[in-house]
């Protein structure tokens, strides 16, 4: 995974140097998710990223958040970044106009692996923002059609109101061999789909355990379950990969903060093959 | 090794400021030795010896003309190499946005570190490691270090914390420095056993009036040295001691200690190898011109875990086992060494005595096998 990293853009001397660049575009998703495209030509040159990868993004004055990338790898001078209004930064950061600038430097951390997928089938599986990390992945399978197997994207939000990119999600489905599947929490008058946890989606798909691969990556307690469902189904653990959360200031190994266990989830991770972290999933309070 | 008369200890001093070094030595201060500019040898702390135990510290203060005569206070070289508030960047609002407003080049300052304890040359090592040993590293870090000198101090008595026998790094300093001393002062003799330890301090001796040892001095020395690697007040065995850790993720111990354990901090700022940070974000009045800091931070503090959906390590006892977790298990996946060199400042600070050696030693002599190994 370290010569992936090779395409990293930013001077390593400047590891915490933030980059200034131009808010194009602000898209609401649901009430308290938003999408900043990003205005990336200029200061930081031809920036390039890996699926999976994050950000730093800084608001003047405020304070900066890692945020994942969640555009297509191959579209050039513009990105993406869904972010859940949360926390001071990301609160500020939704106050942000088209025309705005914020700061930005990265990317950072480790990627979802494409090439163990060639060939095989694809099993996306996610709840809430998780998808936004995977999105690239998704975009990445798309592209290269032909070289995987099927593709099914499993995906759970709280509710109708709160899904993710509808629209795209739509037109995945519309994809040549690809099984979207979605299903909410708590339904309304409008939702005709499927109810309940995103594990529960598994019984409605036929996993062929030997040869699929599997891309997890939500809620801490949803991978968790969804790991037991996918051992039960026989799907060997090398073949899973799952991105972890944790609080970090630099990105860079530097801080601390992101510790998780023996890893640093912003180098090691966030995006770990799951033998490397299982004994970890189960220590509380890690 | 060769002989340097207490009286030409000022001429070490010259030798190193014609050298443009800035000196940073031991000086005694507030009833403790700390860190700060030496600009002549009556700077450094004469007579002044540590007594330390858990949770106590007193600096004694006998008629000898010691210079070296305490062991370790509470900063080390961190505090220079990586220090406890840095400036990442300014900037300016303009518009709609901002632009970083490049600081009048200030050169990272060029130090001479004199009095660095073998254990504390560990530390640095181990500092080299986390700030310059992998993918990224951190500029300031890199140029202070690469132009340091490092003029070590050899102990020839242990204070009531050590322990560093165990951990492998004292108490003589074997490499890493540039000259490393030991202070010979009893029976009307006062001087230094010098060991030359790079070209540079070649070089710095040849401006320093000084002879070569005689047999008999330098086996005096190295008695010392013996006698107080022998005289360790602590231990703490290593052996096995990462998997040990991972086996006992849930032992009670870490109940107990978390009932006596303030999350005060105090050992993260004190341990030389502690490296966490977090950063402060901060505008003017009129909101023109921000500014971003880096600080020490520690594991200990009630948000340094803290995500979206709230704070990851919620209790004293999380914490703690964080603490001594990554300092004795993770930091040998991390860094590939123990992330402790036995200074035992982590002891002597911590405000009720919690003593790292004796939590391990517990843990091991009531160790559970969980299914967590």
């Amino acid at each position: 995974m370290k010569d992936e990293l090779a395409n990293r853009s930013l001077p390593m001397s400047d590891a915490m140097m933030t980059y200034p660049v131009t808010i194009r575009k602000v898209i609401w998703e649901n009430d308290d998710t938003f999408t900043l495209t990003l205005d990336m030509n200029g200061t930081l040159g031809e920036f390039s990223f890996l699926p999976g990868q994050f950000n730093m993004l800084y608001v003047y004055g405020i304070g900066e958040a890692a945020i994942s990338i969640s555009s297509d790898p191959s579209r050039t001078g513009t990105l993406d970044h869904t972010i859940h209004r949360v926390g001071t930064v990301t609160t500020a950061l939704s106050q942000k106009k088209r025309g705005d600038v914020i700061g930005v430097r990265g990317p950072y951390g480790s990627s979802w692996p494409l090439d163990v997928a060639q060939k095989r089938d694809v099993c996306v599986i996610t709840g809430g923002i998780g998808l936004a990390p995977l999105r690239p992945v998704i975009y990445s399978l798309l592209k290269k059609r032909d070289e995987y197997g099927r593709i099914i994207i499993l995906y759970g939000g709280r509710s109708p109101l709160d899904l993710l990119y509808r629209v795209e999600l739509e037109r995945w489905e519309d994809a040549k061999n690809v099984e979207v599947l979605v299903t909410v929490d708590r339904g309304d008058s409008s939702w005709k789909g499927h109810i309940g946890v995103v594990t529960s989606l598994l019984s409605y798909i036929k996993l062929d355990s030997r040869n699929t691969i599997a891309y997890v990556c939500g809620p801490e307690i949803m991978m968790k379950y969804t790991i037991d469902e996918l051992e039960r189904r026989g799907l060997p653990l090398d073949r899973v990969y799952l991105s972890m959360e944790r609080n970090m200031k630099c990105a860079v190994g530097f801080c601390g903060h992101c510790q998780y266990g023996p890893t640093f989830i912003c180098k090691d991770g966030p995006v770990f093959p799951l033998p490397r972290i299982r004994p970890l999933l189960d220590r509380k309070e890690l | 090794m060769v002989i340097i008369g207490f009286t030409h200890f000022d001429e070490l001093l010259s030798a190193l400021r014609k050298r443009d070094y800035t000196v940073i030595g031991p000086v005694a201060r507030d009833g403790a030795i700390a860190l700060d500019v030496i600009l002549s040898a009556s700077d450094l702390p004469k007579g002044c010896h540590d007594e330390q135990q858990p949770g106590s510290y007193f600096l004694r203060h006998e008629e000898d003309e010691a210079i070296f005569g305490y062991v370790v206070g509470p900063q080390s070289w961190k505090k220079y190499l990586y220090p406890p508030r840095l400036k990442l960047f300014s900037a300016k609002r303009e518009g709609k946005g901002f632009e970083i407003v490049s600081d009048s080049a200030t050169p990272s300052p060029k130090y001479a570190f004199l009095g660095v304890r073998p254990c504390e040359i560990g530390a640095i090592k181990i500092n080299d490691s986390v700030f310059d040993g992998g993918q990224y590293s951190d500029a300031r870090y890199v140029s202070t270090r690469k132009d340091a000198c490092v003029i070590a101090v050899n102990c020839t008595r242990p204070a009531g914390n050590c322990f560093c026998v165990s951990m492998n790094t004292g108490p003589r300093a074997t490499h890493a420095f540039d000259l490393a001393l030991t202070e010979i002062c009893e029976n009307g003799t006062h001087h230094f056993v010098v060991d030359v330890g790079s070209e540079l301090g070649q070089s710095i001796l040849e401006d320093v009036t000084h002879r070569q040892a005689e047999k008999n001095e330098i086996e005096r020395a190295l008695d010392l040295l013996s006698t107080s690697a022998a005289g360790m007040c602590k231990s703490l065995e290593t052996e096995g001691l990462p998997q040990l850790l991972n086996d006992n993720y849930e032992h009670p111990e870490w109940d107990d200690v978390a009932k006596r354990c303030l999350a005060c901090a105090n050992c993260t700022m004190v341990c030389p190898t502690c490296f966490c940070s977090t950063v402060d974000d901060i505008t003017d009045l009129t909101g023109d011109h921000a500014e971003r800091w880096r600080r020490w931070d520690s594991c200990f503090t009630s948000d340094f875990t803290k995500i979206a959906g709230g704070n990851i390590r919620m209790s004293t006892r999380t914490r703690y086992r964080q603490w001594m977790m990554h300092k004795l298990a993770h930091w040998h996946d991390q860094f590939g060494t123990s992330g402790c060199v036995g200074c035992g400042r982590c002891i002597t600070w911590c405000p009720v005595g919690i003593d790292i050696t004796h939590e391990a030693q517990h843990i091991r002599e009531t160790s559970i096998s969980t299914i967590n190994s």
